[in-house]
């Protein structure tokens, strides 16, 4: 297909169904994009109606063993670090059920000895008595650890590819568990074995050809969506944005690109979740409420006790594997470092109005733990 | 001179008695209020809310608090279990719903499949035997399967709710031959649920014999979701008015002339 460069699948166990095909036609052809705009409007409103669905991401930790050149938790950022404590979760989590959320995004750097699997059960755990529904987003686990947690009444796995091109992954994951690529690729298949009812795929736009990486998910969403039949697929294309450690973005997608792929997406596969996060600015995200996104977040912050400050005693720096303590100058008013800068920072209550203004209804409980105990 | 226009006959499930002939879905509308306003229009008894979009717990979660909307003094609520997998999770959530105060109707929605929300008709069956024992009205979605249809019937369901095209397709009766047989045979009132997309496709299904219809996409996402609701109402009362009034047969060729046996008649 004209526009992409080499075979994006090439190397990937993903077929090139009549869904990839299909995108390759929509996202590089010659419709334009208004035109595919209104299909894909009216899509997600046949398929989700008017609504949106809404949901906060709740950070645990931000230590992390993985050395990634793209993310703020990388190993050697010499950020303030610090790992919740269960009891500190549970004070986060009440406070963003009391904002209204009813659908929780527990997310965690890799580090098997700050968080290991217990941890993430006992957090899940204390926090399904306040949200009806709980996903992770934490580094791909074994068949048998994944059980655990859905044991534990989690239903969601989010698990992004990061990048679907070899190459660019080796190079951007320097050290650690993640340069595992296909440790990786077999998380969310493995996660679907194990339980999990929806599962959201995705990668970061910025790391290498973006052509071919939304290729490559567009395989990826096909793929799990043949073999995992039962389970609710989302989808992610979050832009990167500038982290510590100085990252700036290598491929830049344009906002008309990303648009377009937003609707691609939506009209090859309009039954699939696609989630919108605060990464992109108020007006993108307004415009994208009704081309083809159906989850959002709101009010987010991106790192450890971020909503009520918790956990600030035990900040902390980590140099080459070794906990520093701050120093004496450091304390005033210091948090945790967050992932990313987040743009959109509006409340979940003035998201709420926006989409009320536009005709959207907010829907914050969609699911019930009756579902799956 | 006007004659006055007398109103079709009512129906029943179980022993209650409707008259509206037209069941609404809560889902995908705008805003709850624009929900009870289509409602209102559309002149339905019975309307569905899924378990899943309320709270269960009995608390009055005000960020799930649709059942609020809805008076239940004037309409029945349904709940349904859309979100379940299999028969456990279905009577799990059944039961919560009793628990919570709901009443005792259930329209089972079991799909194990989240994109064409596709019923599994072996779960369906074991959670409507499940079901009924415990006392429970059960309306089960199922394919168009007369069959299973009967299965059902003798399993004690109150009525089978057949669809017309996966949910949300808005593509009309596109199962009719099966439905056909199902309203043939049935003892228990047929409900056509699913993909039906205009009133147009409201009143074929009332005109075959269906006792009754269920709609959401098609109101719940029109630009005008009252002017809808108002709309299918009239399609469900045209297309049961003429199932009352009988049809004439229908045939493939215009029978005005007679060109091979006129001479009959010369």
């Amino acid at each position: 297909m004209s526009g992409v460069p080499g075979d994006p699948l090439e190397g990937l166990p993903f077929a090139r169904s009549r869904a990839v095909e299909r995108f390759e036609e929509l996202m590089f052809g010659a419709i334009r994009l208004e035109e595919l705009a209104e299909q894909a409007r009216k899509e997600t409103r046949k398929n989700f109606g008017r609504t949106m669905r809404l949901f906060a991401p709740l950070y645990l930790s931000n230590e992390c063993l993985n050395s990634c050149t793209y993310c703020g938790f990388s190993k050697e950022n010499p950020i303030r670090r610090v790992t919740l404590t269960p009891e500190e979760v549970e004070v986060e989590a009440k406070h963003l059920s009391g904002v209204g959320f009813r659908n929780l995004l527990l997310v965690s750097g890799e580090h098997p000895r700050e968080v290991p699997v217990s941890y993430l059960v006992e957090t899940v755990r204390r926090t399904v008595d306040f949200f009806p529904s709980v996903a992770i987003e934490v580094a791909p686990l074994k068949s048998e650890e994944y059980r655990q947690i859905v044991g534990a009444g989690a239903e969601g796995l989010v698990l992004y590819q990061e990048s679907y091109d070899r190459a660019a992954y080796a190079e951007m994951h320097v050290s650690g568990p993640k340069r595992n690529f296909d440790e990786r690729l077999g998380g969310p298949e493995r996660g679907y074995e194990a339980g999990f009812r929806r599962i959201g795929l995705g990668v970061l736009v910025g790391l290498a050809d973006w052509r071919r990486e939304l290729v490559a998910l567009a395989a990826h969403v096909s793929h799990l969506m043949k073999v995992g039949w039962r389970a609710q697929v989302t989808l992610a294309l979050p832009r990167l944005r500038p982290a510590a450690g100085g990252f700036q973005p290598r491929v830049a997608m344009s906002d008309r690109d990303f648009v377009r792929a937003i609707c691609a997406f939506r009209v090859t596969f309009p039954q699939a979740g696609i989630v919108l996060s605060t990464r992109e600015p108020a007006k993108l995200r307004d415009g994208l409420m009704e081309l083809g996104v159906t989850m959002m977040s709101a009010g987010s912050e991106t790192e450890p006790g971020g909503y009520t400050g918790v956990g600030k005693g035990r900040l902390h720096r980590t140099v080459r594997g070794r906990e520093v303590a701050l120093e004496a100058s450091e304390w005033e008013g210091a948090e945790a470092t967050e992932q990313f800068e987040v743009s959109d920072g509006r409340s979940a209550e003035e998201l709420s109005l926006v989409l009320r203004q536009r005709g959207l209804d907010p829907v914050w409980k969609d699911w019930d733990r009756a579902l799956a105990e | 001179m006007a004659t006055k226009v007398s109103t079709t006959k009512g129906w029943k499930i179980g022993d209650r008695e409707f008259h509206s002939r037209l069941l609404l879905g809560t889902g995908k509308y705008p805003s709850v209020s624009m929900m009870r306003a289509a409602l209102e229009a559309s002149g339905a008894e019975i309307v569905t809310v899924a378990l899943r979009r309320v709270d269960l717990t009995g608390g009055k979660d005000p960020q799930a608090d649709m059942l609020e909307e809805i008076d239940a003094e004037k309409v029945l609520v349904l709940a349904n279990t859309s979100g379940a997998m299999n028969a456990e999770e279905a009577v799990r959530l059944a039961r919560l719903a009793v628990a919570a105060g709901l009443p005792k109707w259930i329209k089972l929605e079991i799909h194990p499949d989240p994109r064409y929300l596709l019923p599994d008709p072996i779960e369906t069956l074991r959670a409507t035997e499940i079901l009924v024992k415990e006392g429970f009205t059960i309306l089960p979605y199922i394919q168009a399967d007369p069959v299973l249809a009967k299965r059902l019937e003798e399993a004690g369901a109150a009525t089978v709710m057949p669809l017309g095209a996966p949910i949300g397709s808005n593509r009309g009766v596109e199962t009719r031959a099966m439905i056909e047989i199902i309203i043939e045979q049935a003892t228990v009132p047929v409900i056509v649920d699913a993909g039906l997309g205009a009133p147009s496709h409201a009143a074929e299904a009332l005109e075959m014999g269906a006792d009754a219809v269920l709609i959401n996409t098609a109101i719940a996402v029109a630009e005008d979701p009252v002017g809808m609701a108002k709309a299918f109402r009239m399609g469900v009362e045209a297309g049961r008015r003429a199932y009352e009034s009988g049809l004439g047969p229908t045939s493939r060729m215009a029978a005005a002339t007679s060109p091979l046996t006129g001479f009959l008649d010369e």
